[in-house]
């Protein structure tokens, strides 16, 4: 309209020279230029936001693999792990932990004599101090397993307390520790000289990603290996459910349904479906999965039918959207040669819409693996230290174990819970990466 | 056994193919064409020309009932094949398909090798019981199609690699590979170049010895050229249909001549 009305620039001969730029072509131009602009702005706002968001969960997470271990010479004394001598695993479960803890403490008094010619400051109670809480359960579970352990010296790497190991990745000072009450200065120092003597060591730690959570008092302990299994888990059921059931009810919605009021609502309604705050599914998942059916709380099962619920409508929309794309007249192609409507479907249009299916349901299942309220729900909350066997076992999840690692007090949380993000988002790219290989493999030109 | 069907069909030259008696097309409530009845011969090449829009290629779609896939497209009236009704209940369009087959306007080889293209009609009704059986097939066929020379070094690639020409004769060639009696083509010289063109259209004049062609074209010297019979659309309604010679020399309808002289159009 404009362009229309706006007077022409013009000489005598009523000719301009195309060397120069006339107004209205440095008006479009500049118009040009400043969108560009915004939108590499908009792009950079991205970039600058995810690069700060991976170096802030990089720098805090990375520290969580690495665990610092102290080395002990443990001498397992056979009068008091198994006083009648004949290594009757039996007897052996007999003992209780407490009684490993004189057992650890010799071994820790003789560390300490060894070291206090040249360094007074370190005594073995103060040692004792800076030992996980979790070394004389691990000890124990050792000498049930292996029986002739008991009268042999045998060297352990037992987990450093949370303190210290957070003293070695530099998150705790001597100010820190002499206003708190779990570590003192001391055994900051003591912790240097056990460095000097290689008795101290700070390494990779797969029981970060392995272990089951451990409680509050022993955070060096805890692992995401529950986590892991339980997203593994419920993973597999949402892939298993939602592919075949979306997959199936698009084809049927886009190719084979009459188009009616019904399909009009069942459509409408879907869309809707997907825009439902996910706690919602929760809520349903708790009432007709768990109260209803009678499924176990916090189980891995519960979990997949209720993301599988919450995927569906996103599976459906992409698959359908997949299916659209398809150009016509390849169904003109094979319905023209007589194939039915189904192979048309089944041996054209599907292998064409694949990878636009697959896409979406990577998506969907990212999404899914992300998810955490609906699981609140539904029990995954729990504090679960026994890897599932089975879909029925009580299991957490990736997300959720993040949750509960910020709930909790003790910084050594902290870093476990990036750290926890980290395992997430590697998950999710493993995940990511299947689905490109597989796109790889049916992407087709036409 | 082909030859069989072939020396059979040769008895019948002449005779009526497919006929339409009084043939109502609508889309919902758009009646799209109007009281067709048209007789088509077997072993004869019949084009149908007429301006865009004028519901050629909605009649060619309804011969072998491709227009069941367009949501609210009706057919009232009588469509046969010889002598039996397309569009009784009891016919399935699937076994109609195969016995009419169909080349496009645009080519639409499947994405697969260029021996998947052709096998894959034979393959879904079973004609070959073996992998040589079906290897014969594709060979004949693509002869047919007037590509053999071209690709028989490379069967095995993909048939959306061919240049536009040689793919829609690979779609003639598919479209033959499942023994139609009926071709029916909608504009499929309208994506090719002149060269492809005039290759196309031998392989058409080729194709009348062995089945019976429809042809839906813009072009009047193509339709000239290739057919014996034409038909003349306009605003759905069967203006004139005729031996071609005397549609394009003698026409009897004042719309006709107005069109073929380029008046209206």
């Amino acid at each position: 309209m404009t362009d229309a009305t706006a007077n022409q620039p013009s000489n005598s001969t009523g000719k301009t020279s195309l060397f120069v730029e006339d107004a209205r072509t440095k008006k479009r131009n500049a118009a040009e230029a400043r969108f560009k602009f915004y939108g590499m702005l908009a792009v950079a706002t991205g970039v600058i936001a995810l690069v700060l968001l991976l170096i802030s969960i990089l720098s805090q997470g990375i520290p969580a693999f690495s665990q610092t271990f102290m080395r002990v010479n443990i001498t397992l004394d056979e009068q008091v792990l198994d006083p009648s001598g004949n290594r009757d695993p039996e007897e052996i479960a007999k003992v209780m932990t407490f009684a490993y803890d004189p057992i650890i403490n010799n071994s820790l008094q003789s560390l300490a004599d060894e070291l206090s010619a040249e360094h007074p400051e370190v005594t073995a109670s103060a040692l004792q101090g800076m030992l996980s809480k979790a070394s004389k359960g691990i000890l124990r579970s050792d000498v049930i397993a292996n029986p002739d352990l008991i009268g042999q010296t045998v060297e352990y790497e037992f987990l450093a307390n949370g303190r210290i190991d957070g003293y070695l990745k530099g998150r705790v000072d001597r100010e820190i520790a002499a206003l708190d009450g779990n570590v003192t200065p001391e055994q900051l120092d003591i912790a240097d000289t056990l460095v000097e003597a290689g008795k101290l060591e700070k390494r990779f730690n797969w029981d970060f990603i392995t272990a089951p959570d451990a409680s509050e008092l022993r955070p060096e302990a805890a692992g995401l290996g529950v986590a892991l299994l339980g997203s593994a888990y419920m993973m597999l059921i949402v892939f298993c459910l939602a592919l075949p059931i979306g997959v199936a009810a698009s084809i049927y919605l886009e190719e084979f349904a009459p188009k009616n009021w019904v399909t009009d609502i069942i459509e409408v309604n879907i869309s809707n479906l997907a825009a439902v705050p996910s706690i919602v599914f929760g809520i349903l998942g708790l009432a007709i999965f768990i109260n209803y059916m009678g499924l176990p709380n916090s189980a891995p099962i519960v979990g997949g039918l209720v993301l599988t619920l919450m995927t569906l409508p996103t599976i459906i929309i992409s698959t359908r959207a997949a299916l659209k794309a398809v150009p016509p007249s390849i169904r003109d192609a094979a319905l023209g040669v007589g194939a039915s409507k189904m192979q048309a479907i089944f041996h054209h249009v599907l292998p064409l819409a694949m990878p636009g299916i697959l896409t979406g349901t990577i998506i969907g299942l990212a999404q899914a693996l992300g998810e955490t309220a609906p699981l609140l729900l539904i029990g995954m909350v729990a504090f679960v230290n026994n890897y599932p066997e089975s879909m029925f076992d009580p299991a957490t999840a990736l997300p959720v174990q993040v949750y509960n690692f910020t709930q909790r007090s003790d910084p050594a949380f902290v870093e476990r819970a990036s750290g926890a993000i980290i395992v997430l988002l590697l998950f999710l790219l493993c995940m990511n990466l299947i689905a490109i290989i597989l796109r790889r493999r049916f992407e087709r030109r036409w | 056994m082909n030859d069989m069907r072939i020396v059979e069909r040769d008895v019948n030259a002449n005779e009526i193919k497919i006929k339409g008696d009084k043939v109502q097309v609508f889309y919902g409530e758009n009646h799209a064409i109007k009281d067709v009845d048209i007789e088509i011969e077997d072993k004869k090449v019949t084009a149908f020309i007429g301006p865009s829009g004028c519901g050629k290629s909605t009649f060619l779609r309804s011969l072998n009932r491709m227009n069941d896939t367009i949501d609210g497209c009706r057919v009232e009236g009588t469509i046969s094949l010889d002598d039996e009704d397309i569009y009784d209940k009891k016919v399935d369009p699937v076994q109609l398909r195969a016995r009419v087959g169909m080349v496009f306007q645009k080519p639409n080889p499947f994405p697969k090798s260029i021996y998947d293209n052709v096998a894959y009609g034979p393959r879904i009704h079973g004609l070959a019981s073996s992998k040589a059986e079906l290897d014969a097939i594709v060979e004949k066929s693509l002869r047919r199609g007037a590509i053999w020379d071209e690709v028989k070094d490379r069967l095995h690639d993909p048939g959306t690699g061919l240049s536009g020409g040689q793919q829609q004769r690979l779609c003639i060639a598919r479209a033959v590979a499942t023994e139609p009696e009926v071709l029916l083509m909608d504009e499929p010289c309208s994506a090719l170049d002149p060269i492809a063109t005039a290759q196309v259209e031998e392989l058409i004049d080729e194709l009348r010895t062995n089945y019976s062609v429809v042809i839906v074209t813009h072009s009047m010297q193509q339709a000239a050229r290739v057919s014996q019979k034409t038909a003349f659309f306009h605003l759905g309604n069967l203006v004139e249909f005729n031996e071609t010679g005397e549609i394009f020399t003698n026409p009897k309808d004042p719309r006709t001549e107005s069109y073929i002289t380029g008046r209206i159009g």
